[in-house]
């Protein structure tokens, strides 16, 4: 690997850990969304300060071309956030249901009311 | 000496979920207050973007009005909600564009006696409404399986003419699924599952005031696919539970 590599993929690793750090700093990610990404961004900085560390680990889990390791869990990563992401939307909706539908029946009851008054 | 179905009918809420149906939504909740002036008429104006509400409203119903539509589940859970909160033992789902004959209310309540669940059942003998080719495969299909399960003969699970009794306005209350087709199919899985009692009555059906419904084969596939997966789903997922309540004299 050249040096001009070995710069670009650890300064790739620090920019990632230096976005999700700062969003949950000034409060724009909530850390139970963040967690995933700050995994994966200490992950690329290990492997990437310490490129043995992922021949290590690819020979450990019989993996015979280290990238296929990276690529494996980077997408296994993707799929997990994606998927908590679905639950959470899912979530969401049904919280909105329930509100709208509050919100319905408490309108009703404060028109009734208004009318009884005059 | 008091009439049962007078004082039954003084417990009934009508609900009746309504989406853009300006056109047909006064005519339905008059004809409704001229048949049942004894029950009360909701109207649950599913985020209609006419003057639903407003129709409703000077027909004389009640009006809930949800910010944005939330499909026919959202609506009636809406207006269980409002049957529980304000005391209604049955509730009678009755759609807005005067596909149901409101006169047809007081033989579904009767049934109620010895159910949870009552369906106004459109092939069971009465009236002429028709549906025809794979639309009527994917029925026929649910329907069986759904009367295995309810182990009655139901013929129209689809129905969205329906009463509900007390123990069922209960449970729909708090469990009424929102998602594709679980107005109809996923809530009676519900209902059964939780130990409710469904029946049929059959009733004449009118002709839908507007719209035809699709003879398109790859829409009615798309139909039996998506509820075949409704069914499956609402099969897989954990029981509702009915709370027991104390009984009252």
């Amino acid at each position: 690997m050249t040096v001009t590599a070995y710069i670009f993929s650890v300064a790739a690793a620090v920019a990632t850990l230096i976005v999700v750090i700062d969003l949950l700093r000034r409060r724009r990610l909530r850390e139970r969304h963040a967690i995933w990404w700050l995994v994966a961004g200490v992950l690329a900085l290990l492997i990437s300060l310490f490129p043995p560390v992922l021949e290590w680990a690819a020979a450990l889990v019989g993996i015979e071309v280290p990238v296929n390791l990276v690529f494996f869990v980077s997408i296994a990563v993707l799929v997990l956030v994606a998927i908590q992401h679905s639950v959470e939307l899912t979530q969401l909706e049904s919280k909105t249901r329930d509100l709208a539908e509050r919100m319905a029946l408490l309108e009703l009851e404060l028109r009734r009311r208004d009318g009884d008054g005059d | 000496m008091t009439d049962p179905l007078r004082d039954a009918l003084a417990r009934t809420l009508i609900v009746m979920p309504a989406f853009n149906e300006a056109e047909s939504v006064r005519a339905v909740v008059g004809e409704v207050r001229a048949a049942l002036p004894d029950a009360t008429c909701l109207v649950i104006d599913d985020g209609s973007r006419d003057a639903t509400a407003e129709e409703a409203e000077a027909a004389g119903a009640l009006v809930a009005r949800l910010p944005f539509n939330l499909g026919v589940g959202g609506a009636m859970r809406t207006g269980f909600r409002y049957a529980a909160a304000h005391g209604f033992d049955h509730v009678v789902q009755v759609d807005a564009d005067g596909q149901h004959d409101p006169s047809s209310v007081p033989q579904l309540l009767a049934e109620l006696a010895h159910a949870d669940v009552v369906l106004g059942a459109r092939f069971a003998g009465t009236g002429d409404y028709q549906v025809r080719g794979p639309r009527q495969w994917a029925m026929k299909v649910l329907s069986a399986v759904i009367s295995r399960l309810a182990r009655t003969r139901l013929t129209d699970t689809t129905s969205g003419f329906r009463a509900s009794g007390p123990r069922a306005v209960r449970l729909f209350a708090e469990h009424y699924p929102a998602e594709y087709l679980g107005d109809t199919i996923e809530s009676l899985v519900i209902a059964i599952r939780a130990g409710c009692v469904v029946r049929q009555v059959p009733v004449a059906m009118r002709p839908r005031a507007g719209g035809r419904p699709s003879h398109n084969p790859f829409k009615a596939a798309a139909y039996l696919a998506r509820a075949c997966m409704a069914l499956v789903f609402a099969l897989l997922r954990p029981r509702s539970v009915l709370e027991p309540k104390e009984q009252s004299a």
